[in-house]
């Protein structure tokens, strides 16, 4: 465990945050008492200045039911002028997952992260002043190990697979729309022996004519098969072309339509609300 | 000490944490140990699967021995206790560590299993237990995974005149054991039956489960005992809704798919009142998203890869 913390450490450099010269603010005590909070945020957030705001939903299931894919959406509608989102862990051994900036985009990202052991999940914000809001929660992971084979790939299909992308976007309410795409991925961490790091790295959708809804980085704590919602400024029709690239230099090139029309289930709409 | 009627009798367990064992008679010369309608946590140490004892001319049987070796061994003492007779059958219903992951503490030659139960829990039983004891720990001490020791390949058995007939079905995971006792009229459906208590779904396959629920709505029983939840004196109503719950689990979680809700959506859709009566329903319907929406967007997401359009 405790090579793989240097290593999270090392890796974590790797989100950068710009520097400002203003003077440093006392890095606020963390609600969910994390032990790696400071060192995390330290990284992450420099000497920009930070706030725990519950208007940053961040939303999981009740229950780890597989640590290797835990869903996490990460929702700031509520705030106005969010830049960036990013995704993290704090006891991964790769606490970082994704690190979105929504250029015009809906603050909201959804996806499947790894859990290494019972840890915060949390979504941070920054906003255009640079100051970054924080909220999340403690999610019970049933266990694991950082080179155990829960965090190694699963499937081993995945090189006859490599390069499938799936997806589908539905247009939503006034000329926004929710994209979905699921690749095939490894998405090798690097900790279990033999197998090198190996993961999706970079992610961006525009219009194919030089318009950028979103980026992304992605680090190998996104789940083997990266699966990612987003709610893009793109209205019905609309074409979304789709880029990414993984660290071994492989592209990964999509193209879709934001569908004419989306119906919701009766069978979604029926129940006590429980 | 014979006690008839509804038996209630408790006996601790030998780790730190004890167990409440408390059969009650379901029949003639059976009892039903009713599990927590809870999820596998520390305050029930596992014993949330239901346990049913059968008197026989033979011996004591056993229709599952729970989660832990201190489990195993305090049931043992009850139904030894009830039957005056000693245990001389150990039934594993299936792979699901709730279920048999004490069986261990009986002599493997007395535990039978179905051929698909033995090659899972050979494959598969480790890991399961592993993850018992990262939940339960104290109340696991002293658990080993061990294979049970008979196969079942007959379709029925005979303990000194009273016979259990063995369905090997599955669909709940690969092979689920269930018996048919007929001197009580009784249907034992393991996990292939849930009441009152929402399916879990970990190694299910759907249209072979249905298939199975078939078979069972078709055997000639009065009572049944599900793998969790309560008794089913009519014997049909815990089958139906088994079949509704995973049907519609099924129907929700591909609506999702269709209309793009991702996995922490699906597992927040609205939960039909139809459902009211069901312990764990949000919980359960939560690890079915788990098991089953990454084979659902697999199946139903169109490819957009550049590869793709190639091809068609
Ligand atoms: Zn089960």
């Amino acid at each position: 465990m405790r090579g793989c913390a240097v290593i999270a450490l090392a890796l974590s450099m790797v989100v950068s945050s710009p520097i400002h010269a203003a003077p440093k603010a006392p890095l606020p005590a963390d609600p969910l008492g994390s032990p790696m909070w400071d060192a995390h945020a330290k990284l992450l957030f420099g000497d920009d200045p930070v706030r725990f705001d519950p208007r940053v939903k961040v939303d999981f299931p009740m229950i780890a039911e597989n640590q290797r894919s835990f869903p996490v959406a990460v929702d700031a509608r509520g705030i106005a002028g969010v830049q960036r989102i990013v995704i993290m862990a704090d006891l991964n051994p790769i606490p970082f997952a994704i690190d979105y900036r929504p250029t015009d985009a809906e603050p909201y990202i959804a996806t499947r992260i790894k859990l290494d052991q019972r840890t915060p999940v949390r979504g941070a914000v920054q906003l255009a002043s640079g100051e970054w809001l924080v909220s999340g929660g403690w999610v019970d992971a049933a266990g694991g190990g950082c080179s155990a084979p829960p965090v190694s790939r699963v499937k081993g299909d995945w090189a006859e697979h490599l390069g499938e992308i799936r997806g589908e976007a539905w247009p939503m309410a006034d000329g926004k729309s929710r994209v979905r795409l699921n690749f095939r991925h490894p998405m090798d961490t690097g900790f279990v022996a033999n197998i090198a790091t190996y993961h999706l790295e970079e992610l961006s959708i525009g219009d194919g004519a030089g318009k950028s809804y979103g980026s992304m980085e992605i680090w190998a704590a996104v789940a083997e098969d990266p699966a990612i919602t987003l709610m893009l400024h793109a209205g019905a029709g609309a074409t979304l072309s789709v880029e990414g690239r993984d660290t071994n230099g492989r592209d990964y090139v999509a193209a879709l339509h934001v569908a004419r029309q989306s119906v919701m289930p009766s069978i979604l709409t029926q129940g006590d609300g429980r | 000490m014979l006690i008839g009627g509804a038996a209630l009798l408790t006996l601790p367990a030998q780790a730190r944490e004890s167990y409440a064992i408390t059969p009650v008679a379901v029949g003639d010369g059976l009892w039903m140990i009713h599990g927590a309608d809870a999820p596998i946590e520390p305050a029930n140490g596992g014993a949330i699967a239901n346990i049913s004892i059968i008197d026989s001319p033979a011996g004591a049987i056993l229709y599952d021995c729970g989660p832990s070796a201190a489990y195993a061994r305090a049931l043992k003492g009850v139904a030894e206790q009830l039957t005056g007779k000693t245990v001389v059958r150990v039934y594993v219903s299936h792979l699901h560590p709730d279920h048999g992951l004490g069986s261990g503490v009986f002599d493997p030659a007395i535990v039978a299993a179905l051929p698909g139960t033995i090659a899972a829990l050979r494959s598969e039983g480790q890991g399961y237990a592993d993850g018992m004891y990262r939940i339960l720990s104290d109340w696991m001490r002293g658990t080993d995974v061990v294979v049970p020791g008979r196969t079942i390949a007959q379709e029925s058995e005979d303990f000194g005149g009273r016979t259990l007939q063995l369905m090997a079905l599955a669909g709940h995971s690969g092979a689920d054991l269930a018996l048919m006792d007929r001197q009580s009229g009784t249907l034992i459906a393991g996990d292939l039956v849930f009441h009152n208590r929402a399916p879990s779904t970990p190694t299910a396959d759907l249209p072979t489960w249905r298939a199975s629920l078939d078979q069972l709505a078709a055997s000639e029983h009065r009572a049944l005992i599900p793998g969790h939840g309560p008794i089913d004196p009519d014997g049909k109503a815990a089958i139906a809704q088994t079949r509704d719950w995973i049907d519609w689990v099924e129907q929700a979680l591909k609506a999702a798919v269709a209309s793009g809700m991702d996995m922490v959506e699906a597992g927040e859709i609205a939960i039909p009142a139809r459902f009211s009566t069901m312990a764990a329903a949000r919980y359960e319907l939560q690890r079915s998203v788990s098991h089953l929406y990454p084979g659902l967007e697999a199946a139903m997401l169109p490819r957009i890869d550049a590869e793709a359009r190639r091809s068609d």
